[in-house]
């Protein structure tokens, strides 16, 4: 290899790698920088308020015109449903978008309740999941789908940390995935809490901006020592969710995944996701680069060296 | 006239202004309250105030500082120890009908020195004063014992006359 060549080479190379590195960098950067919608909406549900006495779920069930109930929703032998060997408790499915479960727990001798529904991150996974983009994360602060673009691939329903998605298995020919969407439709958009939040008696949802939730679960955890565990849930955790949530018994013993990390579950794959442009444009003309400056090197040698290979080649071919 | 009698005066005056008041304030007292602001699903519930006056020990077991007979809660004491009679003790005039309006939520927005940021809105402000006192005290604490249900709410939960008369003989 001559010295004009090598120095080429490497001047390439130098020029390849700042380009890779400046175009991660950047896209990292853009990616980054949405931290969601602060003054968006959220609800703050405390566990120790709650009773059981189910009225969000009928309240929900009224408000998104679901089907009518197996069992009257003041019903609680409910509460006693299991599923799979006895190691779930209801989920929201098709036809209920929440649920209340109840936990007899180590901690706590008067069972717990705790409400299931979609939490509405910030960054919601099963809206990076979805390559029709039927979700929207609305200012409001609601997660909402478009049923009319879904396909029913069910990738959300993989992607969901909190196993929120249901789907319309029912339906033979349209099946869809459904889920909680905040009341965004019919309440949120108009200023209003969601059905659930406005039916509760004893005001185990409180409503309003998250940045403002958080505030006031942080006074309750310091106001009443020893009523809650000193953690908010959905302040940090996958991100931060907009449905957050106080507790008197450890989160594990209620149900929760008590550690799922802070990291919103896109960013397991940003990085990744952020190579893939580097690949695709700059990797041909690097290599290209690479593969023309060998060919210039190999022109400064004899052709019988050339020809020889040649021969090689097609022997190899046949 | 002397000193003495000037004091005498000023004493009696003052007795006597004071009696005015804690009349008027009893005589404002309602003996009945009917809470029906909220009735949907559930029937207005009679509130017999009179009786529930002589169980309690004093007015802010259940009016907080409002009353003007003090308080004894430790985190309102240190603010609230000599707060007078408020201009209103009537429970809705300070936790609303509906706290998650938009326009609440704004005003709350809006005033930035609010200490109160967390105040539970009507109807979780009667559920958790009566029900907290009923439980220690063997009240009633089952929903219908209070208030029973409408058709409308029979609706609602998706029970009909059958299933709710089977969940009362549950009870």
């Amino acid at each position: 290899m001559s010295g004009i060549s090598r120095r080429r080479f490497l001047a390439a190379s130098v020029a390849g790698c700042a380009a890779t590195t400046l175009a991660g960098s950047k896209k990292a950067l853009a990616a980054g920088s949405f931290s969601g919608y602060p003054d968006g909406m959220g609800v703050l549900v405390d566990l120790t308020r709650c009773i059981g006495c189910r009225s969000c779920e009928a309240a929900c069930n009224k408000e998104q015109n679901l089907p009518a109930p197996e069992k009257p929703f003041d019903d609680k032998s409910v509460f006693d449903e299991t599923f799979h060997g006895g190691t779930q408790k209801r989920r929201p499915d098709e036809n209920a978008y929440t649920v209340v479960n109840r936990y007899d727990t180590e901690s706590a001798s008067e069972p717990v309740y705790r409400k299931v529904q979609c939490n509405h991150c910030s960054e919601p996974a099963c809206l990076s999941s979805c390559f029709v983009n039927a979700y929207t994360k609305t200012p409001e602060g609601a997660v909402i789908y478009n049923s009319k673009v879904c396909v029913g691939c069910r990738n959300c329903m993989i992607a969901c940390p909190f196993n929120i998605p249901g789907y319309s298995y029912s339906s033979a020919f349209d099946p869809v995935v459904k889920k909680c969407i905040m009341c965004h439709e019919t309440r949120l958009k108009n200023g209003l809490p969601p059905a659930c939040v406005e039916i509760c008696p004893q005001e185990a949802l409180t409503f309003g901006k998250r940045k403002d939730l958080i505030k006031i679960g942080h006074q309750r955890i310091q106001t009443h020592p020893g009523r809650y565990v000193n953690h908010l849930y959905g302040e940090k955790e996958l991100g931060g969710t907009h449905w957050m949530y106080l507790s008197s018994v450890p989160f594990e013993e209620v149900g929760f995944d008590p550690n799922p990390g802070n990291e919103p579950i896109i960013n397991n794959v940003k990085d990744f996701l952020s190579t893939v442009p580097m690949v695709l444009a700059i990797w041909p003309a690097m290599f290209t680069g690479f593969h023309l400056l060998a060919k210039k090197q190999d022109g400064h040698g004899d052709h019988e060296h050339d020809v020889e290979e040649h021969h090689d080649e097609e022997g190899g071919a046949q | 006239m002397s000193a003495k009698q000037i004091l005498t005066t000023l004493m009696t005056a003052l007795a006597f202004v004071m009696a005015v008041t804690m009349a008027q304030a009893f005589d404002d007292m309602p003996d009945q309250v009917s809470i029906g602001i909220m009735a949907q699903y559930f029937d207005a519930v009679e509130f017999d105030h009179e009786m529930h006056t002589e169980l309690g020990e004093d007015c802010s077991a259940c009016h907080h500082h409002t009353a003007g007979t003090g308080t004894a809660d430790e985190r309102c004491v240190r603010c609230h120890a000599d707060s007078d009679e408020a201009a209103t003790v009537s429970c809705r005039d300070c936790h609303l009908v509906a706290p998650f309006s938009a326009e609440q939520i704004q005003r709350e927005a809006a005033d930035v020195y609010q200490f109160h940021i967390d105040t539970p809105g009507l109807k979780a402000a009667y559920h958790w004063n009566c029900m907290g006192c009923h439980e220690e005290m063997d009240g009633p604490t089952d929903c219908q014992d209070c208030h029973s249900r409408t058709l409308e709410g029979d609706a609602f939960y998706h029970a009909d006359a059958q299933a709710s008369a089977t969940e009362e003989g549950g009870h």
